[in-house]
C-alpha cells in the first residue's frame, strides 16, 4: 500500500461490517430471557429464566433435538465414507472423466437448495417412496459429500505422493500404508469436515421441508414457530441450542486445521 | 557375480495413441552386484523412470526386469528387498525420527524394544544419535538426508536406490555427502544405483554408469571410458568440457571424416599445428587457464598449464596434440 | 547370511496389495464405485425425475399429472402472474448481489490488506462463523429486529429519528406497514444472510494483488484514489464475480426469507415450494425449479470465462 496503515473510515467500515455479522445473533440471547411472550417488544419489559424449563417440558422439541441428531450422524457418517472414497481417487490420478465427476460432487451445493429438495421430492413420488428418516438422511448426505471432500482433497493435496511410496517401499501392504500413514495425516481433515457437514445437516431446512414430510427437526420445528408463533421465547431457547450445536463444531473444525495451509470452511 | 539388477528391453510408454511419451525405450541393463552404478542424464531422460520401475513404483509396458535373477513383474514394491531414498526424502511428517527410522521393521512385525535398538545403532551410523525424539520438521536438510539413509538402511536391502539424494543440499554439504556415501556403500557391500543429473557427481562417485538421453541409454562404463571414449556427440557433450568437433574438422586434422572428441587438457599451443584460428576468450582457472579459439564455427577450448606463455584475445595461434587423444566416436 | 532379495508374501492383506499394484484401474473404480453410484442415482436420478416432471402437465379437471409429453407447463410460466415471480425473483437477486458486493468490500479489502497476525484470525474466524452458523437462527434474529414492537423501532424513537424511518418505509412498492413486511426488510435479511459468502472470494482475489504492483502504480504517479479505481478495482473483480455467483444463486433459490420476512408477495422458491404440497401441481414446480438451473448455467458459462473459478 501507498502507506501500509488503513484510513480511519476503512477501519470503522471493516470493524462495522464484523459487529454488523454478529450483533443480530445476541438478540436472540437476550430474547430467550424476555417475560414478554406475544410480542418482540424492545426492551424486553422483564428477564426470566423460565423459558429453559418450559422448553425441557416439551415433548415435541425433544422428538425434534432426537430427529435432528440422528440424521445429522447418519448422514455425517455416509458423507465422511463416500467423500473420503471420493477424494482418495480424485487426488492424485487423472482418469477420463475427472472433470465432470469434480462437477457431479459440487453440484449438490452449486444448484439453490430448493432444486435439490425438489427433485428429491419429485424422485420420491415417482418412485412411491413414503418419507422416512431415511429420505432425510438421503438429501442431507448428498450435500455433504462434498464438504468432507474439499477437507480431504486439499489434504491430499499437501501430503506428498512421497510419504505413501516410501511407506509401500519400506515394506508395509497397502492397508498398514492406510493404517500408519495415511489416516494419521488425514485424520484432523476428515474429522473436521465431519464437523462441518454435522453443522451443515443439524442446520439444513430447506432440502428438509421436502424431503421430511410430517416429521420435525429441530430447524423444521423452529420454521414452523417463524410461521406461526406460539411461545415466543420458547422458540428463542431452541434457536440457542441450534446456534450451539452448529457454532461448536465449526469452531472445532477451525482449530483442527488451523496449523495446515487450508482451513476449513473456506468453502461452504 | 549375480546380477544385482537386469532390465531385458524393458520400455515404459506414458499414456496411448499419438500422444503417448516412451519415458524409457527398450532399455538394457545390468547392475553388478556390489557396485555403485549411477544412472546420468538430463531431466526427462528415463532415469527416474527407470530407478522407479526397479523399486516397483512403476511397472514396465515391455519387458523384463529381474532382481537377484528373478522376475519381479507381479511383485508389488514392499515385497521388493529394495529400498529408495526419495529425492524429497519424503520422510513421515506425524512420526519421529526413530519411528520414521524404524518403521520398515514396525511393518514387518519386529518388536517395539529390538526395532528401537536397531534404529538407534542406524541413527549412529548416519552420525545423528540423539535425534530420535525429534520430528522431521525439526531438521536441516542434510539431517533429513541423513535419516532418509538410515529409514532405508536399516531394512538391509540387498540395492538401495538414491533418486537425486543430494540435489537439495548445498555445495560443501554435497561434496562431504558424496564422500561419506561412497565410504558407506564400500563398507556395506551393498548395491546402491544412483540416480543423478550431475555428471561430477557420477564421475566422482560411482564404479559405473549408464548415461541417458530421450529414454534411451547412450552408453554404459565406467567413469574413464565414459569420460575418455564417448561413443556419441550426446555423451561427449553431456559428460564433460570436452571439445566436440564436427567431421569436417576431425577430418581436416587428419582423422575419418567423423564425429570426434577432445579433452582441452590433451592439446598444447603451438606456433603451427594441424588445426590453428583466433583466440576468442581466455579464462583463468588458477592451475590453468582455458584459452577458446576459433577455426570457421567451431570454438575449441585448451588448457595451458600456469606458467606458460599465454596468446592474447585476437591473436592467432594453433593447437597441437598427440593423435592417439583424438577419440573418434561411433555414432552421432 | 543375507537377506532374500524378494520377501515372501504374508496373508491376505499382501495378496490384494498385489493385486491392486497389478491392477491400478480396479482399485479406482473399486474407490469411485460407492460415491459415483450414490450421486448418480440419488441425485442424478432426481435431478432427471425432475426434467421429466416438468415436460408433464396436470390434468384441470382430475387435478392428477398426466405422464405425456408436452410443452405447455413450460408455457405457463409464461403467464403474467407466473412471468412476475420470475421477475421479481430476478430483480431481488440481482440488487442482493449488488448490496452484498458494496457492503462486503470494506471487511474484505481491509481483511486482505490491512489485518495481521491476531486480527487476521479474527477476521478469518469472524467472517467464516457467520457463513456456518445456523441459517434459521439468523433469520430469526432479524425477525426480531425488524418487528415493528423491535429494536429499531425502539432506536428510532430513542434518537428522534422516527420520521426518517417513517418516510423510509412511506416509500412506494419497497416501503410498508413495517420493516418485517416491506421489501426493503426482506433485502436486508437476504444482504445479512449471504454477504459472507462475498467476502471470502473478494478477500482471496485482493489477497492476490501483489503490494508490489500497488507501490509500482504510486510510483507511476497515480494517486490513492486512481490506484483504487484503475488497480485494485480490476483485480478484485474475478472475486467479486465468483462471490455474486453464490449471493445469485443463494437468493433466487430461497424460499424461507419471503415467507418469514416481507409481504408475501411470491418467489420462485416459494412457487416451488408451494406448487409441490398444497397445490401437488408437480409439473408446475418442475418447470419453475428449470428457472434457475438454466439461469446459473448461463451465470457460470460467463463467470468462467470472466475468469471467476481462480477466485474460488
Amino acid at each position: 500500500m501507498p502507506s501500509e496503515r488503513a484510513s480511519l473510515g476503512l477501519k470503522i467500515a471493516a470493524i462495522g461490517g464484523l459487529l454488523f455479522l454478529h450483533l443480530p445473533i445476541l438478540l436472540i440471547f437476550l430474547y430467550a430471557f424476555t417475560t414478554e411472550e406475544r410480542t418482540y417488544a424492545f426492551p424486553p419489559p422483564g428477564l426470566t429464566t423460565e423459558w429453559f424449563g418450559v422448553a425441557w417440558r416439551r415433548p415435541d422439541i425433544w422428538e425434534a433435538l432426537w430427529l435432528s441428531l440422528k440424521v445429522a450422524s447418519v448422514a455425517t457418517l455416509l458423507a465422511m465414507i463416500l467423500g473420503t472414497l471420493v477424494s482418495a481417487a480424485m487426488s492424485r490420478t487423472s482418469f477420463f472423466g475427472r472433470e465432470q465427476i469434480s462437477l457431479l460432487i459440487i453440484l449438490p451445493i452449486a444448484l439453490p437448495g430448493v432444486i435439490t429438495g425438489i427433485s428429491l421430492r419429485s424422485a420420491f413420488g415417482v418412485m412411491d417412496i413414503p418419507f422416512s428418516t431415511w429420505t432425510i438422511i438421503l438429501g442431507h448426505a448428498t450435500f455433504c459429500i462434498v464438504i468432507v471432500y474439499n477437507n480431504a482433497v486439499a489434504r491430499f493435496r499437501r501430503l506428498s505422493v512421497g510419504v505413501l511410496e516410501a511407506s509401500a517401499d519400506l515394506g508395509a501392504n497397502a492397508f498398514q500404508t492406510f493404517w500408519h500413514v495415511l489416516l494419521p495425516n488425514l485424520g484432523t481433515a476428515l474429522l473436521a469436515g465431519g464437523m462441518l457437514a454435522f453443522a451443515l445437516s443439524f442446520d439444513e431446512v430447506i432440502v428438509t421441508t421436502f424431503t421430511a414430510g410430517q416429521q420435525a427437526t429441530l430447524p423444521i420445528w423452529m420454521l414452523e414457530e417463524l410461521i406461526r408463533p406460539r411461545q415466543r421465547p420458547v422458540t428463542n431457547v431452541v434457536a440457542m441450542i441450534v446456534f450451539a450445536a452448529t457454532f461448536l463444531p465449526i469452531l472445532a473444525a477451525y482449530y483442527l486445521t488451523r496449523t495446515g495451509s487450508e482451513t476449513a470452511g473456506a468453502g461452504k | 557375480m549375480t546380477a544385482a539388477v537386469e532390465f531385458q528391453s524393458v520400455s515404459r510408454q506414458f499414456g496411448t495413441g499419438p500422444g503417448a511419451v516412451r519415458a524409457v525405450d527398450a532399455v538394457d541393463l545390468t547392475i553388478a552386484e556390489g557396485s555403485f552404478f549411477a544412472m546420468l542424464g538430463p531431466s526427462g531422460s528415463g532415469k527416474t523412470t527407470c530407478l522407479r520401475l526397479i523399486s516397483g513404483f512403476e511397472q514396465p509396458s515391455s519387458g523384463t526386469i529381474r532382481i537377484f535373477g528373478q522376475d519381479v513383474s507381479t511383485i508389488p514394491p514392499n515385497r521388493r528387498n529394495v529400498n529408495t531414498v526419495f529425492q524429497d526424502y519424503a520422510l513421515f511428517p506425524h512420526m519421529n525420527v526413530r519411528d520414521n527410522v524404524a518403521y520398515g521393521l514396525r511393518v514387518k512385525g519386529m518388536g517395539r524394544a529390538q526395532r528401537h535398538a536397531k534404529a538407534e545403532e542406524m541413527l549412529a551410523l548416519v552420525q545423528l544419535p540423539d535425534y530420535g525424539d525429534r520430528k522431521p520438521g525439526q531438521l536441516s536438510g542434510g539431517q533429513r538426508q541423513r535419516v532418509a539413509l538410515a529409514r532405508a538402511l536399516v531394512n538391509e536391502p540387498r540395492v538401495l536406490l538414491l533418486d537425486e539424494p543430494l540435489g537439495a543440499l548445498d555445495l560443501k554439504l554435497r561434496e562431504a555427502m558424496q564422500d561419506e556415501l561412497k565410504a558407506l556403500q564400500q563398507r556395506l557391500g551393498i548395491t546402491f544405483v544412483f540416480v543423478t543429473h550431475d555428471q561430477h557427481e557420477a564421475l566422482s562417485m560411482a564404479d559405473s554408469l549408464a548415461v541417458f538421453n530421450q529414454g534411451r541409454i547412450a552408453q554404459i562404463g565406467t567413469p574413464a571410458e565414459i569420460y575418455d571414449r564417448p561413443r556419441t556427440r550426446f555423451v561427449a557433450d553431456f559428460v564433460g568440457s570436452s571439445n566436440v568437433l564436427p567431421p569436417a574438422v576431425t577430418q581436416a586434422m587428419g582423422g575419418p571424416a567423423r564425429w570426434a572428441s577432445l579433452r582441452p587438457e590433451h592439446t598444447r599451443l603451438a606456433a603451427t599445428g594441424p588445426l590453428s584460428g583466433t583466440v576468442t576468450a581466455l579464462r583463468y582457472l588458477g592451475a590453468a587457464t582455458r584459452v577458446v579459439m576459433k577455426t570457421g564455427d567451431t570454438e575449441i577450448a585448451a588448457l595451458v598449464p600456469a606458467g606458460h606463455p599465454l596468446p592474447e584475445p585476437g591473436h592467432s595461434t594453433a593447437i597441437a596434440f598427440d593423435p592417439k587423444d583424438l577419440h573418434v566416436m561411433e555414432d552421432e | 547370511m543375507t537377506a532374500p532379495a524378494i520377501l515372501p508374501e504374508r496373508g491376505l492383506a499382501d495378496r490384494l496389495t498385489a493385486f491392486f499394484w497389478r491392477h491400478p484401474k480396479t482399485f479406482l473404480a473399486l474407490l469411485l464405485t460407492p460415491p459415483l453410484l450414490w450421486l448418480g442415482v440419488v441425485y442424478l436420478g432426481s435431478l432427471f425425475t425432475l426434467l421429466l416432471q416438468s415436460f408433464y402437465s396436470i390434468d384441470e379437471f382430475s387435478g392428477m399429472v398426466k405422464p405425456e409429453f408436452t410443452l405447455k407447463t413450460y408455457a405457463e410460466l409464461l403467464r403474467p402472474s407466473n412471468f412476475d415471480v420470475i421477475l421479481r425473483t430476478l430483480l431481488m437477486s440481482a440488487a442482493v448481489t449488488l448490496g452484498c458486493a458494496v457492503l462486503a468490500f470494506p471487511i474484505a479489502y481491509y481483511a486482505a490488506r490491512f489485518a495481521r497476525g491476531r486480527w487476521k484470525a479474527v477476521f478469518y474466524l469472524g467472517i467464516m462463523l457467520p457463513l456456518w452458523s445456523s441459517y434459521l437462527v439468523k433469520v430469526y434474529a432479524w425477525k426480531l429486529i425488524l418487528a415493528k414492537e423491535g429494536i429499531i423501532t425502539w432506536a428510532s424513537e430513542a434518537t428522534h429519528t422516527t420520521a426518517i424511518l417513517n418516510a423510509v418505509l412511506a416509500l412506494p412498492v419497497i416501503g410498508g406497514n413495517s420493516l418485517s413486511t416491506s421489501y426493503i426488510g426482506m433485502f436486508l435479511v437476504f444482504v445479512y444472510v449471504w454477504i459472507p459468502y462475498m467476502i471470502l472470494p473478494m478477500q482471496a482475489a485482493l489477497e492476490r494483488v501483489p503490494t508490489s504492483m500497488l507501490e509500482a502504480s504510486q510510483d507511476l504517479g497515480a494517486s490513492r484514489s486512481q490506484t483504487f479505481r484503475t488497480v485494485i478495482l480490476p483485480l478484485a473483480l474475478p472475486g467479486v464475480i465468483a462471490g455474486s455467483i453464490f449471493t445469485f444463486s443463494l437468493t433466487m433459490g430461497d424460499y424461507i426469507i419471503p415467507q418469514i420476512v416481507g409481504n408475501s408477495a411470491n418467489f420462485i422458491g416459494m412457487a416451488v415450494y408451494q406448487l409441490q404440497g398444497t397445490a401437488g401441481n408437480i409439473p408446475l414446480a418442475a418447470a419453475f425449479s428449470m428457472v434457475p438451473i438454466v439461469i446459473m448455467l448461463i451465470y457460470l458459462s460467463l463467470a468462467k470465462r470472466a475468469g471467476a473459478f481462480d477466485a474460488l
